[in-house]
């Protein structure tokens, strides 16, 4: 044992570069931000006047609780993903949440205040239809969930089930639509598509069926799409085939009584399907008699049941959204119509008069960078004065949340686009104004041609214009040093966004799947432009790409997204500036053809933007830019310019070479047959990455050199047969020019999901192992050996000799999210990978533990290589956790880039949650520490240098004193 | 030995297997092998117009080997060579994908190619020595065939002697992929048990920290023991100085 503990300090003392921050460090280089997403179902917290809550259950299987008054996070539970915790049905009484959560299998009750789990009930299976709470006598007690055959109430108070029941026929109707009026029937409604409505009413108290009859609606093929409850007990449908309103009284069940929209004096839009939109306060009350029906996109009409009789209170028209809301007795209707083309305008309205209310009106201003608005809800709440005031959150299609109070302040917006990043870059920032000037002046080839006197003067104004800047940062400084500290704001805004001493600021550009585009700042995380594109396809891949980076001032840099439609392979471009988000004035080629393949080369045209090639489905190419001078660039390079395309349906991997007519041929040709694998992934290295050291130095002095081949490619490769005895991962290393296979491997007895990090001359990739039932980490080193082929150049076409393969292979106690390798600007520090866990943390693991070389028995030579004893199992230790308590919720993906500082990587995690910090995985060993003493130094200088003077003098003094002696 | 290779208009290869039973010292081995041709084209327009070049005979079974028969280039084809390499040409060669398995070779339908390039230069300044290596999968699939010249480079030095672009100086092998290795616990448990075993013949070793080290903590203790005592019975006169020290 004491050996064991003895070797443990032995890696710890070898591995050297513990990680960790220090408390007073927690905030202060990193930051997160929690995200909800696409919020599904909202209910305002209305059981206290002054509650400020707000609760939402999101298409991201999350359920939360916002501040009202920030739109921070109160609470937030966060469930599978998938179907599996799907949010169904979410019904609030009072302090509780009832959510019905992946298709009916659960059901659960949320306390809302600090939102901790009342109950949880497994219900039955079966496919989940509707469910609702049932109020007897003026409370709620019991809640019902409608199956596909099978209707169950539970109470309320611990979720045990009252009464299960079948339905009758339920192999011919469809039952859709559970409803309660307050007594206790509780009413269920199928329909047999255009044919008749099945009406079920059971005895809330021990599920009795009490009546049970069927109604003829031949126009009907779904009851929650065209009807709604009202009044008393009063289905009302619409249908726009017979352009009428049906009314049916459940408790008589006679039929449908034809109400056409012209005995109104209505009229629906053609091309449009009318809807209803309805309003029950209290679930153990009636639903209110009044409602809207929507006729077109934006036009509703406030109508009410008034004896019987139904009266046309109020048309909107032109209106956008509607919404009901109830406070205390008073129940209001909220319309937002549009004002003009960026603002709209709501209005609260009495439901019951359909009068306008005064002083009501709340300017909701439309981000011109934004989508449309999409749903409207209304928090209302009841004056001193007893009259109805109310805030508005306004969902639009881009996922933005905005609060809003009167007359049209912005309490708080919220980005939940965020939540679902599924690109990212990160681009320097500009030089100053100032810098940019000087770089100006001489940057400009004319300038040499203006003459020397010309010159003089330009050189002495952005001379001037420096002293200036300098004076007034100087004044900054003093104004600031005044000021306590809490209220110096360095707040980030556009205008002074520039690049810091160590580039460690960046500008985060980030590709969400609702189309919206963000650029955001690293240091504080604030957001800084977004831009929403309209039209992606639901199902689009994104590729973001950066063409031309700041460094090449006057030009603007300049990002481009490829947007491609993954099943027609259509594509689009979008052109931007990411520095400011907005479109480039350069107009993007139009793809007609679906698109293949897209590479970014590594020459600029004479704007030194990057030239991005496309390649089509008819093997042709296209150039972005194509300007005359960059198809003439091609054509020179034509032979060099290899590409593969990977079609995983065949599993075919193919490459081609560029012709000088654009047109290209077909010169190697893998195929793997995809009876018995599949191909999962395929990855290449990081362009921008650098690799410092050819080799590593041995224990002997000698040196073992990396095969660095820029062009290899890992695939991996997943079996067919999942069966645990068969399965196996695969493992490809193929050069990407040549076709050639450097290594093939495969890992029997293993499983996906395969994660893969390629770099330098090592591949990283986590399995599932079948046979042990663990997760296991393999690292496959590529070397030259003892010599290099060609020192000077490296050319797959020039490479005949395999390289040595070494390959080892370890335990991870704990299955993964995502991994990523740190990057750095020169490639000198040494490299950590950092692994998203399902727990929330990311771990900085030290490449050194990952490393094939390490010995089975430490010997003299590998402890001078400083490799660490073989142990099979790798351990988490928690000052690995680079996030410490910060959880980052469903990391999806891991970004790393390099900044100014050799020591330091930028990391960006980004998943539910986005989570940005530095990692220094050699430590900061370019950095004066930060409780480094300048005072010492200085004071020790000084004294030394009065000590020089002094004994300087002395010594002199001395000498003539010798001399006159 | 004897391999048998039709080609019908539809490009379609029709494999057929034979057995070829030798008695050797009277032991009696029995291999299956087939053969598929080798193609290779090299054009001055870099269309690919493949010829047959040799044909590869697979044996096949649980230790796939392959050998290569193939022809001299001719005169014609020597010339054209040596022009595609001046206009710095590809020469690609081609196989079939097949299937190495014993039992499933008899007319079994090659669905595409599998092809790969060198540089024709590179092609006639080693001399026509090439390395082909057939890669198969885990089930025994052909999935790529790849070349390389040695030397691999291009520096441009003219062959003269016809001769040597005349016989193909070929290395030929197949690769079926490696076995990853998992982590080897087993190795480590034994190598611990190794260690405590070590340690139990060592008696000196397993003595505590205390008894291994008392002849020095003793006479510390005992020193901190007595500097204590000084310090407090001088702590009345000469405190004062004494505890400004400290």
């Amino acid at each position: 044992m004491a050996k064991l503990i003895l070797l443990l300090l032995k890696c710890i003392l070898l591995c050297g570069t513990v990680y960790a921050v220090f408390e007073d460090q927690v905030g202060k280089f990193d930051w997160r931000q929690q995200y909800v997403g696409k919020v599904r179902f909202c209910h305002f917290d209305a059981h206290m006047q002054s509650s400020k809550k707000v609760l939402l259950a999101t298409e991201s299987n999350v359920f939360a609780a916002l501040n009202t008054r920030t739109g921070e996070v109160l609470w937030r539970h966060v469930d599978k993903t998938g179907p599996e915790g799907n949010i169904d049905a979410f019904l609030q009484n009072g302090q509780d949440a009832v959510l019905v959560v992946g298709n009916g299998r659960f059901l659960r009750s949320w306390e809302t205040n600090i939102g901790g789990l009342n109950w949880e009930a497994v219900l039955d299976s079966g496919s989940f239809q509707s469910a609702c709470l049932i109020g007897q006598q003026g409370t709620v007690k019991n809640v019902a969930v409608l199956k596909k055959t099978a209707i169950s109430l539970h109470y309320l108070s611990n979720g045990h089930q009252k009464w299960i029941e079948n339905l009758p026929d339920s192999d011919t109707v469809d039952y859709q639509t559970v409803y309660s009026g307050g007594n206790s029937e509780v009413y269920v409604l199928g329909v047999v598509p255009h044919s008749h409505i099945a009406i079920v009413a059971f005895s809330g108290d021990d599920g009795e069926i009490l009546q049970q009859s069927s109604v003829e609606a031949p126009w009907l093929s779904s009851i929650p799409e065209s009807c709604q409850m009202v009044d008393q007990d009063l289905l009302i449908c619409v249908d726009s085939t017979t352009m009428s309103l049906y009314t049916l009284d459940l408790k008589l069940q006679l039929q449908l009584n034809q109400i056409p929209l012209q005995s109104l004096e209505l009229e629906v839009d053609p091309d449009f399907r009318p809807s209803l939109v309805s309003h029950q306060p209290n679930p153990a009350k009636q639903p209110r008699s009044e409602f809207f029906l929507q006729l077109a996109p934006d036009h509703y009409v406030l109508l009410q049941f008034n004896n019987g009789q139904l009266v046309v209170l109020r048309d909107f028209k032109p209106a956008l959204l509607v919404s009901f809301a109830t406070t205390g007795e008073k129940t209001v209707a909220a319309v937002m119509s549009p004002k003009n083309k960026t603002a709209s305008s709501i209005n609260l309205f009495n439901a019951e008069t359909g009068r306008r209310l005064l002083d009501t009106t709340l300017i909701f201003t439309m981000d011109p960078n934004g989508g449309k608005p999409e749903k409207l809800n209304v928090q209302a709440f009841l004056k001193k004065d007893d009259s109805v005031g109310y805030r508005v959150m306004v969902q639009t299609k881009d996922h933005t949340l905005t609060f809003l109070q009167q007359p049209g302040r912005v309490l708080w917006t919220r980005e939940e686009a965020l939540s679902d990043v599924l690109t990212m870059e990160m681009v320097d920032l500009p030089l100053t104004g100032t810098q940019a000037e000087l770089e100006g002046e001489f940057g400009k080839k004319t300038a040499i041609q203006d003459g020397l006197m010309s010159m003089v003067f330009k050189r002495l104004s952005s001379q001037l214009i420096l002293l200036q800047a300098w004076v007034a940062h100087l004044w900054k400084l003093f104004y600031d040093a005044r000021k306590p500290r809490s209220q110096v704001k360095n707040d980030i805004s556009m205008e002074n966004l520039s690049r810091d001493e160590f580039n460690l600021q960046k500008m985060m550009v980030m590709v969400t799947a609702s189309g919206k585009l963000f650029g955001i700042d690293s240091k504080t995380g604030g957001i800084l432009w977004k831009h929403y594109l309209e039209n992606i396809p639901s199902n689009a891949a994104f590729k973001l790409m950066v063409q031309r980076t700041t460094a090449h001032f006057p030009h603007p840099p300049q990002c481009t997204l490829l947007i491609k439609d993954k099943d027609t392979g259509l594509a689009s471009l979008h052109v931007f500036n990411p520095i400011y988000g907005k479109m480039s004035h350069v107009s993007p080629p139009a793809l007609p053809q679906p698109i293949l393949q897209s590479l970014m080369l590594p020459f600029m045209d004479q704007d030194y933007a990057k030239v991005l090639l496309l390649i089509d489905d008819q093997y042709k190419v296209s150039a972005f830019p194509s300007t005359k001078y960059v198809l003439q660039q091609l054509q020179e390079m034509a032979s060099s310019i290899f590409f593969f395309l990977v079609d995983s349906n065949q599993g075919r991997l193919s490459g081609y070479r560029l012709r000088t007519d654009l047109s290209t041929e077909q010169i190697w040709e893998v195929a793997l047959p995809t009876e018995t694998q599949k191909i999962v992934s395929v990855k290449g290295k990081k362009p921008n990455e650098h690799v410092h050291s050819q080799g590593r130095v041995m224990g002997d002095r000698s040196v073992l050199y990396k095969y660095l081949n820029p062009n290899l490619l890992a695939v991996v490769t997943e079996s067919t047969d999942l069966h645990q005895e068969r399965s196996f991962v695969g493992i490809i290393l193929i050069d990407g020019v040549t076709g050639r296979i450097i290594h093939e491997a495969v890992q029997r007895k293993a499983r996906g999901p395969v994660h893969v990090v390629h770099s330098e001359n090592w591949v990283v990739y986590e399995y599932w192992s079948t046979k042990s039932r663990r997760n296991e980490f393999s690292v496959i080193e590529l070397y030259e050996g003892m010599e290099l082929y060609n020192s000077t150049a490296f050319s797959s076409l020039d490479r005949p000799l395999v390289p040595q393969v070494l390959q080892q292979s370890y335990i991870f106690p704990s299955s993964i999210s995502t991994m990523e390798a740190t990057l750095t600007e020169k490639g000198i520090t040494s490299r950590h990978l950092l692994i998203g866990l399902p727990s929330g943390g990311i771990l900085s693991l030290p490449k050194m533990f990952l490393d094939p070389r390490r010995p089975e028995m430490a010997s003299e030579q590998s402890r001078e290589e400083n490799l660490i004893p073989y142990a099979p199992e790798l351990m988490i230790r928690t000052e690995w956790f680079v996030n410490y308590n910060q959880t980052v919720s469903r990391v999806r993906g891991i970004y790393t880039a390099p900044s100014g500082l050799e020591s330091t990587c930028l990391v960006v995690a980004y998943g539910l949650d986005i989570y940005h910090t530095r990692v220094y995985p050699s430590k900061q060993f370019d950095v004066l520490k930060d409780d480094y003493d300048y005072m010492l130094i200085s004071s020790v200088l000084l004294a030394l240098f009065f000590a020089t003077m002094i004994s300087k003098r002395l010594a002199e003094v001395k000498l003539l004193n010798r001399a006159w002696r | 030995m004897s391999a048998c290779l039709y080609r019908d208009s539809y490009q379609r290869v029709f494999l057929c297997c034979f057995k070829d039973l030798s008695v050797n010292d009277g032991l009696e081995t029995e291999f299956n092998g087939f053969s598929v041709p080798l193609e290779h084209s090299f054009e001055v327009d870099d269309v690919a117009k493949f010829q047959l070049r040799g044909s590869l005979v697979l044996k096949t079974g649980r230790e796939p080997s392959v050998s290569l028969n193939q022809n001299q280039l001719s005169e014609e084809d020597r010339t054209k060579l040596k022009e595609v390499a001046a206009v710095d040409g590809l020469y690609r060669i081609r196989v079939p994908r097949v299937f190495l398995q014993a039992d499933k070779q008899t007319e079994w339908q090659t669905d595409g190619h599998l092809t790969a390039f060198v540089r024709a230069c590179a092609m006639v300044e080693s001399h026509l020595s090439d390395v082909i290596t057939l890669h198969t999968d885990v089930s025994g699939y052909l999935i790529a065939v790849s070349i390389v010249t040695f030397p691999g480079a291009c520096r441009g030095t003219e062959v003269e002697d016809e001769v040597d672009l005349e016989v193909f100086n070929t290395t030929l092998s197949i690769m079926a992929p490696v076995n990853a290795p998992g982590p080897e616990t087993a190795l480590f448990i034994q190598r611990m048990e190794q260690e405590f075993e070590k340690k139990g013949k060592n008696p000196q070793e397993q003595k505590s920290f205390f008894a291994k080290y008392w002849m020095y903590i003793v006479p510390l203790v005992l020193f901190l023991m007595m500097s204590g005592a000084q310090d407090q019975s001088g702590g009345g006169g000469g405190g004062g100085g004494n505890g400004g020290g400290r």
